[in-house]
């Protein structure tokens, strides 16, 4: 890829293709655009073949951790004599994240072609979606989406093949950040708090019901009907050789285009903001995420990185989600890092101390340096806490609140310092809104 | 609810009427066949229950706890750890401003601010007329649209102090809101029945709004080779030019002092004080 490709060259619409549609979201529009050509391809094919072949691909979890798709699925015992389960993931609630809810807005049959597909290679004959509840929009079409493929039988009775039934399960949560990690989200539909297991034994052993348990993310799979229809060798020719294959890419914040932007991995942001109108005008990028607040953030220095899993972490951070906040030169690093880490302390599910504590005294701290109140002994001393929770709980949720601290002390520590030296925060929040550079006033029917 | 009793413990919730148990019986066994496990229909049965009165209350948790099987103290567990269910009477119409970082930044902060002094209500606080309960939220997975307001968990995106006021304006008059993505807006206790799984019956609602908001296919109309850079604005400002329109509203402009975050809010998500999920500061106490 070259920086000075046209926007035509470098995007790849795959899932969003046909978003554009007045009716996108009905399984006439999906068929139209080769909607279940590619479960007809895996169900010619046997189960462990759909396993390897999606392994070959090189296809990789998109919900952040970027683990191969296909050995996740190769994990689940065979000749068990126990039910298998596929449970969706549908909990997007990282802050910044928003490509699966969108996703499922316009396309959610892209991902119960998968989902098919999936339960055939596991031999799965229940599957689920943990949708996030604060979304009825995306319900209210993946119940019409589920009720249209029961109807044309590619859910329900026979639908892996004479005598293989499948069911289709829509849950939704009830407002847990927490649920979107893989153990607490099982624990959740089990009908338990959403707090996070000790593994092992991992779900692929013994998830759901204690059963061999595959949860994957609603991206990967929806990826995988296209991946079977078009082949691997079409997938590979996206994206590098570790991190093959194409992505959504969600840009936000002050950015002249925020939105979806499908493109290979490996795309860089300085691209994907050329592209689409750069920082809102008369702006500079002061620092932004690569994929979303629990990946370390980034600033100005990092625009050529390349957006893969590999490209991201030698840049010392994390692809994550994919979710890109670009924050510009009038945003006060300290009042973003604060209000996130109240967002872990509120959402920590209190099952470890060091994350339930020591987010608290983060928010206690980080409000007495905004607002002028701390010493510069307690900027170390966030810096110390953030060590204690950092790897020291059951789940990631605690690493995803030291992030922020480690990187924000990192790159711009002197702005926690004028914080002190100043008494208070230096910036104004006012300059930071959409509206604020706006002279033009219209009126708004709201 | 918060008072110490000393002596007796407290007796078991009243059921529900007779009538009220059987309907609901109905779609408790049909929730529960969904599921290998009776015991995963617990959250669709408190969304249930909390579509029956509003919040979840103890005879709702009682309903739950003997059509499952369970404890009261179990089911208890469960409805007081997600933040949907409510535990006190609230509006018709739940308005959840975003102030996770990326909304605050871009003006939630500001909307929520002024949407607090406009209904006179603070943080998951109901207005004196039982319609509008406001609460902060958390990031709603619509970031490119922020800043955010979600209502009865429909998206109002790219909004203003001018439009969300407007909005709660035309909520609390009776008059039809449309968000810019989903479906007309329905009471709190009609989209809690939709969470527990049965699907919106109102013709046309699974179509509204269209395919994707605009800020979803700013890459695909790049990619098409429409060159303009999409600009995002709401959707159903009149007059305004729906690609790159600089759009506010009139009046819309944030409160003159905002300070820093600090005049955000400082709680954390609706609960009841007595048992709060997230730190407590020292003027909790």
């Amino acid at each position: 890829m070259n920086a000075t490709d046209s926007p035509a060259k470098l995007l790849t619409p795959v899932l969003s293709t046909f978003w554009d549609q007045p009716d996108a979201w009905t399984l006439e529009t999906y068929r139209r655009h080769d909607g279940y050509e590619g479960l007809r391809t895996a169900l010619a094919m046997d189960p462990d073949d759909v396993i390897a072949y999606v392994k070959e691909a090189g296809l990789r979890g998109r919900g952040g951790a970027g683990f191969p798709t296909g050995m996740k699925w190769q994990f689940i015992p065979q000749g068990d004599g126990k039910p298998h389960y596929l449970v969706v993931n549908a909990d997007e609630s990282e802050p910044g994240t928003c490509k699966d809810i969108p996703l499922l807005f316009a396309n959610p049959h892209s991902l119960i072609e998968g989902m098919v597909i999936a339960c055939h290679a596991i031999r799965s004959s229940h599957a689920f979606i943990y949708l996030r509840g604060e979304v009825v929009p995306v319900l209210r079409r993946l119940h019409e989406a589920v009720r249209e493929a029961y109807a044309a039988g590619y859910l329900g009775k026979d639908a892996l093949g004479p005598g293989k039934d499948l069911e289709l399960t829509v849950h939704a949560g009830a407002g847990a950040y927490i649920c979107g990690e893989e153990t607490a989200l099982l624990d959740s539909l089990e009908g338990r708090r959403g707090q996070p297991r000790l593994r092992p034994p991992f779900p692929a052993v013994a998830g759901l019901y204690a059963c061999p348990t595959v949860v994957n993310n609603v991206e990967s799979i929806a990826s995988v009907p296209s991946l079977m229809h078009k082949g691997k060798d079409w997938f590979r020719s996206m994206g590098s050789e570790k991190s093959p294959g194409f992505t959504l890419y969600s840009l936000s914040g002050h950015v002249a285009g925020p939105g979806q932007y499908e493109a290979p991995l490996g795309v860089t942001l300085r691209q994907l903001l050329d592209m689409s109108g750069g920082m809102r005008k008369g702006h500079r990028l002061k620092f932004w995420t690569p994929g979303g607040s629990s990946t370390p953030m980034l600033t100005e220095e990092h625009l050529d990185v390349p957006l893969d899993y590999e490209g991201v972490g030698a840049a010392g951070s994390m692809l994550g989600t994919k979710a890109l906040q670009c924050f510009d030169e009038t945003t006060c690093v300290v009042r973003a890092v604060t209000r996130w880490t109240e967002f872990y302390a509120h959402e920590s599910c209190g099952k470890c101390t060091p994350c339930r504590e020591g987010t608290y005294w983060l928010v206690q701290l980080l409000r007495d340096i905004e607002a002028g109140k701390a010493t510069l002994a307690d900027i170390d001393k966030i810096d110390d806490i953030a060590d204690t929770i950092n790897g020291k709980s059951f789940c990631a949720l605690g690493d995803g609140a030291a992030a922020p601290i480690f990187s924000s002390l990192k790159h711009f520590r002197e702005e926690y310092e004028q914080h002190v030296n100043g008494r208070g925060c230096p910036f104004d929040p006012a300059a930071s809104t959409v509206w604020a550079d706006k002279t033009a006033h219209l009126e708004v029917k709201a | 609810m918060t008072d110490v009793s000393i002596g007796m413990p407290q007796l078991p919730a009243p059921d529900y009427p007779a009538d009220v148990r059987e309907r609901l019986t109905e779609d408790a066994r049909e929730i529960i066949a969904r599921y290998p496990d009776s015991r995963s229909a617990l959250l669709p049965l408190l969304h249930l229950v909390q579509s029956e009165e509003g919040h979840v209350t103890r005879t709702g948790q009682r309903f739950c706890a003997e059509v499952l099987d369970l404890t009261t103290a179990e089911v208890n567990a469960v409805a007081t750890f997600y933040s949907m269910y409510r535990r006190k009477p609230s509006g018709d119409y739940q308005v959840g401003v975003c102030t996770n970082t990326l909304c605050a930044v871009m003006g939630g902060d500001a909307i929520f601010e002024e949407l607090q002094q406009h209904l006179g209500v603070g943080n998951s606080e109901t207005t004196e007329d039982g319609k509008v309960t406001l609460e902060h939220i958390e990031c709603n997975a619509a970031c490119d649209f922020a800043p955010v307001v979600m209502v009865n968990w429909e998206f109002f995106d790219n909004q203003t102090p001018g439009s969300a006021k407007q909005m709660v304006d035309d909520l609390r008059a009776g008059r039809e809101v449309e968000p810019t993505r989903g479906a007309k807006l329905c009471t709190f206790k009609e989209t809690a029945r939709i969470l527990a799984g049965f699907p919106d019956e109102r013709t046309g609602a699974v179509a509204e709004s269209g395919g994707a908001g605009p800020a979803s296919l700013a890459g695909l109309r790049l990619a098409k080779g429409e060159s303009a850079p999409p600009r995002v604005a709401p959707q159903r400002s009149a007059g305004a030019d729906a690609l790159g329109a600089d759009v506010t509203a009139e009046g819309a402009q944030p409160p003159e002092t905002h300070p820093s975050s600090h005049d955000a809010p400082q709680d954390t998500a609706a609960s009841d004080p007595a048992h709060q999920a997230g730190p407590v500061t020292e003027e909790d106490q």
